[in-house]
Formats: structure tokens, sequence, C-alpha cells
């Protein structure tokens, strides 16, 4: 594999993009995750914040440490001889989801946008393994994909004010699970007990980049074993 | 029970009356956002009066609408904005230190000049560490008293560290005036060249309105309508002070409570100083915007964190 081109772009009087690719891809992940590696190195105690997305990773630097050329020269050393990640000892996740209109609200919606059964539409949801690509909008919110072309769906015109801990959504190609209750945008389709943030969480966010997630379908029964809350939707905390 | 816990007792409070300190570092990658007080000039020569750690924890008060009881005798320390701070009935201007009695009541009306003062306490306010700091973040459930990010309700008792603190006095020339409509540096970022050209000479030569939609998220500006040639971007990391374009065209600089990936295109950031002036802003207030660069923004603040040394 060929190591990417990075661009960097002033962000701000302390950090930097470094602009790794052009689009979303999973292929990206195994170099992404080696950039981060290798940057924590290189900048040491002088790095205050790496924030990784899709295809850039935003670099916060101490200023009082170094002025922008110095940080320039450590990231061009972080970059010399990049080899990509192995994903293969990345984790895999099993996410128990409780897939049912009174939590998933879009559920029908997908369905009938799509021509498929509710049915199908879980079936599908819940038969990939899903890459986190980064974690962002909230703590520990994984925006993972790809999802099924034929269930890709575009955000709500209006965003819900709240949302329940553990909804599982749809938006365009990603799919995630909100980690607390918070507003949001995301075709709803199921819930999940899992927690997926929290100080008892070993790196505190359960999903991370790299990570694969698979949605297993369970009933309501089994989502209330697992300490699921069934709360209507704009209801819960 | 500590002995220095019940320092003060909030008899009158509002969401906008919350513990913050110099903000969670080293946590961005996991969602969670800088959080931390947004005029950190302020909330420097509030700690550095009592002699404390530049950045521990002191209250946030912002547009006032609060009231404390003094639990005991202590000295505290005040700056930021004027609002109509009294302890008793005595008018208390910031940008001091100040003796009070068990019993007095402190007490924060409305903005005079300024929309956030900053009060510490001897060693900074006691709190857990949520992800290495007391900030208080209510949407994501971190920080504060409790360490639940509520902000400080009636009847909370604040402790502080230390039995006493220094009793430094303020160097006048260091006292900002927050009347004069600010100029804003703003490190131009890369994606300025998707911009209009007549957009970026408007950007920079225009007076612009602090919206009403104001809090520690971000502040909406007011003005002309900014055109972006570029549609709809790849999330991706957003720095402190971010002046963000949506489609609109009315700029939205990101604050302290940020989300932490975005997808709108940038004019670039303000300098911290520049967030730090911006924080003490009402709606209705004029701003102008004036170009700079990484390493001339870089000097200037190198000589603003000197002068605590």
């Amino acid at each position: 594999m060929k190591a990417p081109n990075v661009r960097l772009e002033v962000a701000g009087i302390d950090s930097l993009i470094l602009r790794l690719f052009d689009f979303i891809d999973e292929a990206n992940m195994p170099w992404m995750l080696a950039a981060r590696t290798r940057l924590q190195e290189v900048f040491g105690g002088a790095l205050i914040d790496l924030v990784p997305s899709y295809t850039t990773l935003l670099l916060h630097y101490d200023l009082c440490q170094l002025d922008s050329k110095q940080a320039r020269a450590k990231v061009a050393e972080a970059f010399d001889g990049l080899q990509p990640a192995d994903l293969q000892g990345g984790r895999e996740h099993q996410l128990p989801t409780w897939y049912d209109r009174s939590v998933g609200p879009e559920l029908q919606l997908l369905a009938r946008r799509s021509g498929l059964s509710e049915a199908e539409v879980i079936t599908r949801h819940s038969g990939h393994a899903y890459q986190v690509f980064a974690l962002g909008f909230a703590p520990g919110f994984a925006f993972m994909g790809l999802v099924e072309e034929i269930l890709a769906a575009p955000r709500l015109s209006t965003p819900r004010k709240r949302i329940a801990a553990g909804s599982v959504g749809i938006a365009e190609r990603q799919t995630a699970a909100y980690p607390v209750v918070s507003p949001g945008g995301w075709n709803l389709i199921g819930r999940t007990p899992s927690r997926l943030f929290g100080s008892d969480i070993e790196g505190y966010s359960l999903l991370q980049p790299g990570d694969r997630v698979r949605f297993v379908a369970i009933d309501r029964a089994e989502f209330i074993r697992l300490g699921g809350d069934d709360s209507p939707l704009e209801a819960s905390q | 029970m500590n002995a220095l816990d019940g320092g003060l007792r909030a008899l009158r409070s509002s969401p906008f009356v919350q513990l913050q300190d110099g903000g969670r570092f080293g946590v961005r990658h996991l969602g969670v956002t800088q959080c931390g007080a947004l005029d950190w000039i302020a909330h420097r020569w509030a700690n550095w009066l009592l002699g404390n750690p530049l950045t521990a924890a002191v209250v946030e008060i912002t547009l006032g609408n609060a009231e404390f009881e003094c639990s005991r005798d202590a000295t505290l320390a005040l700056t930021g904005a004027d609002l109509g701070a009294r302890l008793d009935d005595q008018p208390l201007t910031p940008w001091r230190n100040f003796a009070v009695r068990k019993g007095q009541r402190l007490s924060f009306a409305q903005p005079r000049q300024g929309a956030r003062a900053y009060l510490a306490a001897p060693g900074g306010f006691q709190a857990p560490l949520v992800l290495g700091s007391c900030a208080s973040m209510l949407r994501e459930g971190l920080g504060g008293l409790l360490g639940d990010g509520r902000a400080i309700a009636v009847g909370d008792s604040l402790g502080w560290t230390a039995a006493t603190g220094a009793t430094r006095q303020m160097p006048a020339e260091f006292i900002p005036e927050y009347q004069a409509a600010p100029r804003l540096q703003l490190v131009l970022g890369a994606q300025i060249g998707d911009f209009r050209g007549q957009s970026l000479f408007d950007a920079f030569n225009s007076e612009w309105l602090i919206d009403q939609r104001a809090d520690r998220m971000g502040i909406r500006l007011n003005g002309p309508q900014l055109q972006c040639q570029r549609g709809s971007m790849i999330s991706e990391g957003i720095p402190l002070g971010a002046v963000q374009v949506p489609p609109d065209g009315q700029p939205i600089i990101l604050l302290n409570d940020r989300q932490t990936i975005g997808g709108y295109p940038r004019l670039g950031a303000l300098t911290p100083q520049a967030v730090a002036r911006l924080a003490q802003c009402l709606p209705g207030q004029t701003v102008h915007l004036v170009p700079t660069t990484q390493d001339s923004a870089l000097l200037t603040q190198r000589q603003l964190l000197a002068q605590w040394q």
C-alpha cells in the first residue's frame, strides 16, 4: 500500500489539520491509526490533543514548546517511513440491539424508502461488521460505516430535541448508537442496552476508531434482561 | 467532612453559574469537549490574586442573577465582568481581593460591563476531577461540584482547598475595559481560499453584531452574507475559536463547549486572546474581525502568557 501524501493546513494559532485522504474509505483506517500512534510518539509532551476524523487529524500542540515551523518538522518526522497499522488485532464488538418501532420510529420509513420489509432492513443492518471511523459529536459517539446503499437515508429535516441513550440510527451511509441522552437528527431503528461511555469502561469509550462492530438483533425480553430502558423515545432519561 | 467544606452556599443561581477550570485536555478524540473558563485571562487573574495555581477551579458567573451566603471568614477574589456585585449592601468592583465575614451575602445583579465574572477562593474551589478537570459540562454529564456536569444550584455548598490565600494587588495596566467594540484577531485558515473575494473583504471590513444565540458552545455573528464556494465537507476536528460559516453565510465562532468535529467551512480561528475578549461581549454589541497569521499570533500569545511569570 502506498503511504498517503499528508497535506498540512493551518487550523488555528496552535493547531494544524493533517489531511491524509479526500474520501471516506475503510482502507484509510490502517493509515489513520498508524499516523496517530507515530504523532503521539514524536510530539510526546508537546501534544495537547489529536482528533482523528474520517480523512483528517486535528493536531493541537503546546505553543509554549513549539512554534509552527517546529510543529511542521515533527509532523514530517512522524510521517517519514510510515507503515499502515495492522487492524487484525482491532477489537470486534457485538452490540445487542432491540429493533422495534417503539424505540426505532424510522424503521418503517427506511423499509418504505428501500422497498424492503422491516424484517429485511433489520437483517441487512445487523448483517455487517461496521468499521468505527471516528468518535465525535458526543462522548463515545462512534461514527460507523458503511451501511449498505439501499439503507442509506438523509438526516431528519428537523432534529429531535431529545433522544434516549442507546438509540441506534442511520444517517446517509453511517450508523451509530447514541451513548447519552442528546438531541439528534439520525433515523432511529432500535436501541441497545450496552453502555457506551463511562469511567468504568477501559479507555472511557467502548468503541474506538479501528474497531469493528456488529449489531445483534435481540427481542424486548432480552433487552430488558440486559438492563435496557424501554421507555418512549422523548421521555427516556 | 473537610474543614474547608462549605465556604459559600448558593441562595440564587442559574444554569450560567458554573464551576470551571482550565478545561479538559487529551480527551477530544473520545468526543469529549474542551470546556473550561471562557475568559481564560480573567480566570487566571482571579487565581493569581490569591496565589492559586492559575487554572484552579473558579465560579464562572454569566450575566449575574446569583447570590451566595458566606459560611465563614475568608479572602476571595473577583475579576472579569462588572455584574453589579455587592457584599451585603456595599458595591464590590471586580479585579481585586476582598474579605468576607461569616453570614455576609455576596450577590450579582446584571451586566454593567462585560458578560462573565470569575470568583476565586483560596487554593481553588473543591470538586472531583473528571477526565482530569472539574469543568462543568451539562450536555456530557461531566464535571461540576458532584462530577455530573450540573451548574451550581440553589442550596449547593462550595468549599475550597487552602486555608488562606495571598493578598496580591492587580497591576492596573492589566485591568481590561469591555466597552469599546473589540478587534478580534483571526488566524487565517487553509479554507480561506474557498471564500469569494467579496466575502473576504466583507469579513474583515464590516461591523459584526453579536446575535442572541450566544452561549458557551458558540457565538453567532450577524452581518453581510459570506459566500463559500465549497459545499459540504467531510467532518473534521474543530480548534478553539474556529470561525465557521454555515450555508446561511452568518459566521459562528466556536468556543470551549463546541462539538469536537464538524463539517462547515471556516475562515480560520480566533486567537486565544480574542476568544477571551469575545467571552465578555453581549448580544447586540459590535465586533470587528482582523486577519493575522499563526506566527504573529504566537508571539503575542507568548508575551501574554509571560504576564503571570
